[in-house]
């Protein structure tokens, strides 16, 4: 399967930019369906960025977060061709992970 | 009349069984994937099941922010489509260890927390979803101290309930 997490990560000088889109529906548990029923909630808890071993950047999500969730930080240390590992679980604990190349 | 009450009663029937989903499913992904938790600090359950933004932020820092110019928040006057919300925010303050994302009017009011380690710039976008028109309000921890910005953004339509 390919991988549910889309990262661009740009060096210029000292600070990386990341931009990562993941593909999640993000569910809240508050909407209904065509049927009236209840969607039930299924959204990413949590999603972290390291580089070089230590966390760059982490998010705590709830289901307000929009679905296809998009992120923008930016950081410092990393240079063009470091690895930047990206991975998320969320509540029904399936999980993704990527590692992307800093441009 | 009796319409208005039994839809009333309905959606707070549907809104606990909701939250007792989330409780039931909430342990599970911690206990199977070891290595991701010890990574993440924990994941803030309680403040993600506080239905104010008051509650909310009492949950997650234990205190109350006070407002700053010095957080600036940039989101738009008006949102056509409340399931895609574009918000950033940035700040001048120093030591800053996290932001929050929340808005008052959402179901829940909790929409993002994001941890700032020292090297990370002080600046986040997202994309969030808003029930209606609401205030945003967006937290900044900074040197142990909490400070905040507020604005209001009209949603033409909703995007947490159809």
């Amino acid at each position: 399967m390919a991988s549910s997490i889309r990262v661009r990560a740009t060096a210029s000088g000292e600070t990386t930019e990341v931009q990562a889109l993941i593909q999640h529906p993000m569910d809240s548990g508050f909407i209904k369906d065509a049927k009236g029923e209840l969607i039930p909630p299924h959204f990413i808890t949590q999603l972290t960025f390291e580089h070089d071993g230590k966390t760059v950047f982490a998010a705590d999500w709830g289901g307000g977060v929009s679905k296809d969730p998009y992120v923008k930080f930016s950081f410092k240390g990393a240079k063009k061709g470091d690895d930047l590992k990206i991975s998320w679980i969320d509540n029904k604990g399936a999980t993704d992970t990527t590692t992307a190349k800093i441009q | 009349m009796s319409d208005v009450r039994f839809s009333a009663t309905r959606r707070l029937i549907l809104q606990g069984a909701g939250t007792v989903a989330l409780l039931g499913l909430g342990n599970l992904p911690f206990g199977l994937t070891p290595a991701l938790a010890a990574a993440n600090d924990k994941y803030p359950e309680d403040a993600f099941k506080a239905k104010s933004e008051t509650d909310a932020i009492k949950a997650l820092y234990g205190k109350s922010p006070e407002p700053s110019d010095k957080v600036k928040m940039d989101a738009p006057e008006i949102a056509e489509n409340g399931s895609v919300v574009p918000i950033s925010v940035s700040t001048t303050l120093a030591d800053v260890t996290s932001i929050a994302f929340l808005v008052s009017e959402n179901p829940v009011a909790l929409v993002a927390s994001y941890r700032i380690p020292a090297g990370t710039l002080p600046s986040v976008a997202n994309r969030i979803k808003m029930a209606r028109t609401s205030n945003v309000i967006v937290v900044v921890e900074a040197g142990g101290k909490l400070y905040s910005a507020t604005k209001e953004v009209k949603v033409t339509v909703g995007g947490c309930g159809g």
